[in-house]
């Protein structure tokens, strides 16, 4: 075990195309466009199974379906479908986000305070009112935690694109198993967890900063 | 479809059983792994908070990284099951380590209080009241582990043993759809089965919890 390849400096040259910059820069460029497109997806279908109570079980239900999935099977079924190329990997990621988006957007609206939103209403709010201002902000935190957990998969999960020949960090795992370069596949695990860590934490900083203070309790306010 | 089932019975079902016993097999360890753990997590408070990053950070390895190293660090060959077993029993611990502690959190300090007042001593108090007052916390964290082993297995075909994730591949190269949509269908059928399994178990051992 070394970690050579990931320390020489000459791996590191951002404007060489197979570097870990470029690996890493394509790597989210997969990841960010898987979360936006599953997210678009997800987050509204969530937030109105959760504010009408319509389609509860196909909310709880995506859950467990989503995770019993093989996303390595469903992205070989894509490229067999739609031949080589960036469309069936971004389609079989952004499959992975649904699931985790669509049940805490779900849970996020359920686990609202029914009389905050009644009270909401008196006030004279319009529906749509009541959803941005009262109901999403409330449902911040848990829709935040499944956000973090599918950001969290996408990045491990989006090494498996090298292996129907795109691009990101999956390459060093892939080709250093192909010349049994162990210290690539070490450089290219290590970069891969240090960015999954990364990236939760900086989304933990995001939460920190889009909830509501009102939505912490405090040992010092009213309880 | 029928006849690529009918012509390739064999390796289905050979696939198939090997699926089953690289998706298992970590279950059963990882969770005899993660009860001491997490129960370390509950008696000394302290340890909690390390623990769940660190089992944040495990989880955060991508499977087919630990896959490939596993064999540099525990000097198997690259194409032993044990890799896969080793790697999907760390990722069970990860996840059941968590679920173990914060189920035995979650009993209501007047139940252990009851317990220990009615002179159970601390070994008996865990394995009478608080492990079985925690179980269903615990066995949704296995049922999520379960279905998890059983998707991520397919990722180990990438370096030749992945159970039914070898028909992956094998339709990949060929550019063959069956074999690609048989492994997904008996993978989820899998993860189905295992799933019911254990939330069968979980009505027959808490009776209790049955309303």
């Amino acid at each position: 075990m070394n970690l050579s390849y990931l320390f020489d400096a000459a791996h590191w040259d951002p404007t060489l195309s197979g570097g870990i910059p470029q690996l890493i820069l394509s790597h989210l460029g997969y990841v960010a466009l898987a979360l936006l497109i599953g997210t678009v997806i997800a987050l509204p279908a969530g937030l109105y199974i959760g504010h009408t109570g319509r389609g509860s079980f196909l909310a709880i239900n995506a859950g467990n379906a989503g995770r019993s999935l093989p996303t390595l099977g469903l992205l070989m079924l894509m490229v067999t479908l739609l031949g080589l190329g960036l469309t069936p990997v971004l389609i079989a990621l952004s499959v992975l986000v649904i699931p985790p988006v669509l049940t805490s957007a779900y849970a996020g609206m359920r686990s609202l305070d029914q009389r905050v939103v009644d009270a909401a209403r008196g006030m004279g709010m319009r529906p749509w009112q009541v959803l941005t201002r009262v109901e999403l902000p409330m449902a911040l935190p848990v829709l935040m935690s499944g956000f973090r957990s599918a950001a969290l998969q996408v990045v491990a999960t989006a090494t498996v694109a090298a292996a129907v020949g795109l691009s990101g960090l999956g390459r060093l795992l892939i080709d250093g198993l192909a010349v049994n370069d162990y210290s690539r596949v070490l450089a290219g695990a290590i970069v891969v967890a240090v960015l999954a860590v990364g990236l939760d934490l900086l989304l933990a900083l995001v939460q920190r900063w889009v909830v509501s203070p009102g939505l912490n309790p405090s040992p010092k306010g009213p309880s | 479809m029928i006849t690529y089932l009918s012509n390739n019975t064999d390796v289905i079902l050979a696939a198939l059983r090997q699926h089953i016993v690289l998706a298992l097999l970590p279950v059963l360890i990882g969770f005899a792994v993660a009860l001491p753990i997490g129960y370390l997590g509950v008696r000394f408070p302290r340890v909690y908070h390390p623990l769940v990053n660190v089992c944040g950070v495990l989880y955060s390895i991508p499977s087919l990284a630990l896959f490939v190293f596993l064999p540099v660090i525990l000097g198997t060959k690259i194409l032993s099951p044990l890799n896969i077993v080793v790697a999907l029993s760390i990722y069970t611990v990860a996840l059941l380590a968590r679920t173990v502690a914060d189920g035995l959190r979650s009993v209501d300090e007047l139940v252990t209080q009851s317990a220990t007042a009615m002179g159970y001593r601390r070994f008996r108090r865990l394995v009478d009241v608080e492990l079985p007052v925690a179980l269903p916390v615990i066995l949704a964290g296995l049922r999520a582990a379960t279905v998890a082993n059983i998707s991520l297995v397919s990722v180990g075909a990438l370096i030749g043993v992945g159970g039914l994730g070898q028909l992956f591949t094998r339709g990949f190269q060929l550019f063959y759809l069956e074999p690609i949509l048989v492994g997904i269908i008996a993978s989820i059928a899998l993860a189905a089965v295992a799933d019911l399994a254990i939330v069968l178990v979980q009505r027959l051992i808490t009776p209790w919890s049955r309303v």
